[in-house]
């Protein structure tokens, strides 16, 4: 089992006045993600077993591994996509395997999520995008929501407001979907390579946005397999570093 | 009133979870395409029904009228044969009363053809039983058989049975119009689930990138069924407006027309009609959402 000291730091910012739901989760208990003797194959083989890890409120969390080892399973068992093939996952205190589909919606609201691939509706423009996790969930009175807005101008896409997904550019695509998976004030972010195809400037920027959101009080992990991202993070951030080896789950050392 | 906010709820809709699902193109169109087509069907098939309900009643009224037994029998035994026929019908089942006619009214039935100066008594007149059938009807041929037997001078007529196969057959044209609107409604709800089907496979993405900002199924099913409904509704009353004028060109019912020309609606009829989008609608809500929750169910 891997303890994460859970460290929660007062908000500095307001772009997010969130908290509410976070408030809920730290009275529901501390457990946000909790994964126990947790093995995931598909029908190629296994990928990892045994592994037991719980995610505590404001920590940091690297999610490093060669390719195909098994990160983006890893994130997928986190937000319920995927059902472990044994052990048990648990989001929010509830076994994923008791949750019902409207229960795993209701759980991915709380969870921000940014994929490998971000994925976009094409048909609508970047602040539809953004504004999809409010509109699905029943928020209305979107163009003028300030949070919106605030966290436009927070990844500097304000200017691309109205462009259509396959206009934008692979790192504009990256921060909207970093933008999106925020909208929602979520407890969690969940970043799977969330700088994947951006130069080391745009990287940067990326995660310093993460690390703020951080100190903000949010839970985050990210994949990545860029170790010099890990390196800079270090600086400025407590984080943990797992490392997908040998079909177990690891806590990297100082060899970072 | 639940049922009816949730209709109402149900038709102005979301309109942002409108917009998520992007236009679907041709199945929407061949939706309301075929809506319109089957509601033009449906059309016909009520008013086949209707009409012939119509000439079954009819016809079946007509049977239940009298039957006669004609007495020829020489002066004398004309009184006793009469009466033991009375007795024979009135020991019938199946007859609810027998009734001698009078000689006023027998020379009533004459008078069309004869003029009312007929010196009926110098003629030699078969009496005329009248016979009232109960709604069950009597066997014909048994009670030739005992008429036979006891009254040698008695011939049953009971001329309304010819209609008697009329009858079944325009009972059997009902039935069949009702199973013809059966039939199409099933049609057009399996073409729906094609149509839907299709639009979700197309959609697939776009239902994934749903579910994974949240959405619940519920959300992203109404998007469709909403759309899908709506199209139906449209085609159907389309197909039904153009179906009405295309009845109302036929030309009206008649006495002596009989069945071809009574095929129109008549007076409240006309309001079933406005069923036939409803239940087109109904029909496009059913298919679509079970389209939507088999789909969304394999999803993650
Ligand atoms: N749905 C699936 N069915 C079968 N095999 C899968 C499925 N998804 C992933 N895999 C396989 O599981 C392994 C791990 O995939 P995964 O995407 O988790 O790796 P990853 O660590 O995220 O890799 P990368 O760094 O390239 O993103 C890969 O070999 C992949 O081919
Ligand atoms: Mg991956």
């Amino acid at each position: 089992m891997i303890e994460t000291n859970g460290k929660l730091r007062h908000n500095r910012l307001i772009i997010l006045r969130s908290d509410l739901s976070a408030k809920a989760v730290r009275q529901k208990g501390r457990k946000l993600i909790e994964f126990e003797r947790v093995a995931h194959s598909y029908s190629g083989g296994e990928l990892f077993n045994e592994v037991s890890l719980r995610l505590a409120p404001g920590s940091f969390h690297f999610l490093t591994g060669p390719s195909g080892s098994g990160k983006t399973t890893f994130l997928k068992l986190c937000y319920g996509a995927l059902v472990p093939s044994s052990g048990v996952v648990r989001i929010f205190d509830d076994d994923v395997r008791q949750m019902s589909r409207d229960d795993i919606a209701l759980a991915r609201r709380r969870v921000g999520v940014v994929h490998q691939d971000c994925q976009f509706l094409d048909h609508l423009t970047l602040r539809e995008n953004l504004a999809l996790p409010l509109t699905v969930s029943g928020h209305e009175a979107l163009d003028d929501d300030a949070n919106l807005k605030e966290l436009m101008g927070w990844v500097g896409l304000t200017s691309r407001a109205d462009a259509l997904p396959p206009e934008l550019s692979g790192g504009e695509r990256q921060r909207a979907a970093l933008a999106r998976a925020l909208i929602m004030s979520p407890d969690v972010i969940l970043a799977d390579e969330p700088t994947g195809n951006v130069d080391w400037e745009m990287s940067q920027r990326l995660l310093t946005l993460l690390i703020e959101l951080n100190r903000m009080g949010k839970t985050i992990m990210i994949a990545t397999h860029d170790l010099g991202l890990i390196r800079a993070a270090k600086n400025h951030v407590q984080a943990r570093v797992l490392r997908i080896s040998g079909r177990r789950l690891q806590l990297a050392g100082a060899d970072l | 009133m639940s049922v009816l906010r949730s209709v109402i709820d149900f038709a102005i809709g979301d309109a942002q979870a409108e917009k998520a699902v992007p236009p679907t193109g041709f199945t929407v169109r061949l939706t309301v395409f075929s809506a319109a087509a089957m509601a033009f069907l449906v059309v016909f098939a009520l008013a086949l029904s209707l009409a012939a309900g119509r000439l079954a009643d009819r016809w079946s009224d007509e049977l239940a009228r009298s039957a006669t037994v004609r007495i020829s029998a020489p002066a004398a035994q004309m009184a006793a044969q009469t009466e033991a026929a009375l007795n024979v019908l009135r020991t019938t089942e199946g007859v609810e009363s027998a009734r001698a006619l009078s000689l006023e009214e027998q020379r009533a039935l004459l008078a069309p053809w004869f003029g009312p100066e007929l010196p009926l008594d110098a003629l030699q007149l078969p009496q005329m039983i009248e016979v009232i059938e109960t709604a069950s009807g009597f066997d014909g041929d048994g009670l030739r058989l005992r008429l036979a037997g006891e009254v040698p001078g008695a011939v049953l007529d009971n001329h309304a049975r010819w209609r008697g196969p009329l009858v079944s057959a325009a009972s059997s044209l009902r039935l069949l119009g009702w199973v013809s609107i059966v039939l199409i409604a099933l049609a057009t709800g399996a073409m729906i689930t094609l149509a839907a089907n299709a639009a979700l496979a197309a959609n697939a993405q776009v239902i994934a990138v749903m579910r994974l900002v949240g959405a619940r199924d519920s959300y992203i099913a109404q998007a469709f069924m909403r759309r899908f409904t709506l199209r139906a509704l449209a085609g159907a009353a389309g197909g039904t407006l153009f179906g009405a004028f295309a009845l109302l060109l036929l030309p009206s019912a008649s006495e002596e027309g009989g069945f071809l020309t009574g095929l129109g609606l008549q007076g409240a009829h006309w309001f079933l009609l406005i069923l036939i989008p409803i239940l087109a609608a109904v029909v496009a809500f059913l298919a679509t959402r079970l389209a939507a929750h088999n789909t969304l169910r394999s999803l993650t």
